[in-house]
């Protein structure tokens, strides 16, 4: 469980200019849980994510990781070793020059041996589906199997928590898809938590539930049919509603039977054949 | 017209054991006024198309030619068309360098030559137009900004020289669905007010289906397509999946609802042609 207690961040480039970035977080990740993050641009996302595995600390109150203070230095390595994180840019943090290589670096550097390394690096390129590119360098591959040997590396440490800020953003379709298959996977099959920040709205709509942030304070949180049925709130902070919902909205309006929580293909296209 | 590639092919690393061909045989008229989306998947050649665009690139084979001229074999048209077209690439604030909004933005404006109140004016201009408060943004750091205020500071820089063609590779990457929005308004208003031309490449086919008029499709170095996005999400459905692209969803939608039978008239790009469409057929029944 990832728990934070009250937690203040102010970033200040100088002493005039302090911006409060978070601003008394309180909020409970408990294991297993598959949690989307959205908010508008600067309203506190990526600082948040900083702070589950220590890279940030609190100005003000606590980050706890299954109990371990991330205040506390002598555990940061403890912590880190559990949470695993996955950043927009994957060039950014591929660092070796084969893929197994890539994805055995984290154990090379904690000390296990060669026997328990390969073992690893083979069940966790197995899980994201690139056993078969093992001997590939990382430039030739395609932005989605660039972030899945990302995945793969943080899953070969054991990894209990992913964390993952905007992973799709530079993907094409084909990749986000790729990836989004792999988090739910891992989720379902391994009871992996994933924290997962997205501009996405369709996106966000797949998870169990949503995190709202505005100007660094939790503002809603619940299940994609709760969130999504605010839209004018969500509009209100610079977000948005899926197309599927958006057109439920607009035929609800318009004097349609239509719920207009609606926030998949599948539901909405029962709808409309009852009408049509 | 305006930009015409001649029978192009690129080839990095010519004659080297590493020698990739990403474009081949490309022949591609842009004219002025046109507002076109070119996608395609990671790696299909779309960047480097973009670079011989603008002559950053020389092709291997073939002509870019502008108004008839080879770029490339003329030093002032070269030189005159790096000056108008606008070329932002992906995550531009990672170019920053100046220490405040202002002065990054200034940098273009001031290489042409303008000074003073002048320059001043282009900046708030550039700044009003991408939706940034000119006295709450000049003074400060763009390295201390959010993501999506840093990317409108590009725009705005790009902006400030006043390109005639503006080519921007995934310009919404990662900004929040508002200034996503804002943004997007922005590069309409450039396409219908001030008559630009506009070359927009992102994989978010939501905004390439609502904005462009034309749509180019690259596969492999190649185009495969060229056509309105009405007929490319009617009639080339399988091909564009089959090639890693995806529907806007609500175009998925629609299609999987002609699929089983109902008489959807046509392709259905926007939420607003959706309703539109549904709520025809809901009374007709």
């Amino acid at each position: 469980m990832i728990r934070f207690e009250n937690v203040t961040h102010f970033y200040s480039n100088n002493q005039e200019h302090k911006v409060a970035s978070l601003s008394k977080i309180n909020l409970d990740i408990k294991k297993g849980d598959f949690i989307a993050v959205i908010g508008a641009n600067g309203s506190g996302k990526s600082t948040l994510a900083r702070h589950i595995n220590g890279l940030l600390l609190p100005t003000e109150g606590d980050v706890f990781v299954e109990n371990l203070n991330t205040k506390e230095l002598d555990k940061i390595w403890d912590i880190r070793k559990k949470i695993g994180m996955v950043f927009q840019n994957p060039d950014n943090q591929l660092v070796a020059t084969t893929i197994e290589d890539d994805v055995a670096f984290g154990l090379e550097n904690i000390g296990i041996r060669e026997e328990e390394m390969k073992q690893r690096v083979d069940w966790a390129l197995k899980i994201v589906g690139l056993s078969g590119l093992r001997n590939s360098e990382p430039h030739l591959l395609s932005g989605g199997q660039k972030q899945r040997v990302i995945i793969a590396g943080a899953l070969a440490m054991r990894t209990s928590y992913l964390i993952l800020d905007e992973p799709t953003s530079m993907l094409d379709p084909k990749g986000r898809k790729e990836i989004l298959k792999i988090i739910k996977k891992l989720n379902k099959e391994q009871n992996i938590t994933v924290v997962y920040i997205t501009q996405f709205m369709s996106e966000a709509a797949q998870f169990k539930n949503i995190i709202v942030l505005d100007k660094g304070k939790v503002v809603l949180a619940g299940s994609p049919k709760e969130i999504f049925s605010q839209a004018d709130f969500l509009l209100s902070l610079s977000l948005e509603i899926p197309q599927i919902t958006r057109l439920a909205r607009e035929l609800a309006k318009n004097g349609l039977n239509v719920p207009s929580n609606i926030i998949n293909e599948e539901e909405m296209i029962k709808y409309l054949c009852s009408y049509i | 017209m305006l930009i015409h590639l001649k029978n192009v092919s690129y080839t990095y690393n010519l004659n080297m054991p590493f020698e990739t061909e990403a474009l081949k045989s490309i022949d591609l008229m842009i004219n002025r006024g046109e507002f076109i989306g070119i996608i395609g998947h990671t790696g299909c050649g779309k960047t480097t198309l973009l670079q011989l665009l603008n002559g950053l690139l020389e092709p291997t084979e073939g002509q870019v030619l502008i108004d008839g001229i080879n770029i490339h074999r003329n030093k002032q048209k070269l030189r005159e068309i790096r000056k108008n077209i606008g070329l932002s690439f992906q995550y531009p604030e990672n170019q920053f360098f100046e220490e405040t909004v202002s002065k990054e933005i200034a940098f273009g404006p001031k290489n042409i030559g303008l000074t003073g109140e002048e320059l001043e004016q282009r900046i708030k201009i550039s700044l009003k137009m991408v939706g940034l408060d000119y006295n709450a943004y000049k003074d400060r750091s763009p390295f201390y900004l959010s993501g999506g205020e840093m990317r409108r500071v590009a725009l705005a820089s790009i902006l400030a020289v006043d390109p005639e063609i503006l080519v921007l590779d995934e310009p919404t990457a990662s900004l929040d669905p508002q200034s996503c929005n804002k943004l997007l308004s922005v590069i309409t208003d450039l396409y219908r007010k001030y008559k630009k031309t506009i070359i927009i490449v992102s994989h978010n086919m939501e905004i390439i289906a609502e904005l462009t008029k034309r749509i180019v499709v690259m596969e492999k170095g190649e185009i495969v397509m060229d056509d309105t996005p009405k007929n490319i999400f009617q009639y080339s459905i399988q091909r564009l999946e089959s090639i890693g692209l995806s529907l806007p969803p609500i175009t998925h939608a629609m299609n999987e609802l002609r699929k089983i039978g109902k008489p959807i008239s046509s392709a259905i790009l926007t939420v607003e042609e959706a309703r539109d469409e549904i709520l025809k057929l809901v009374e007709k029944k």
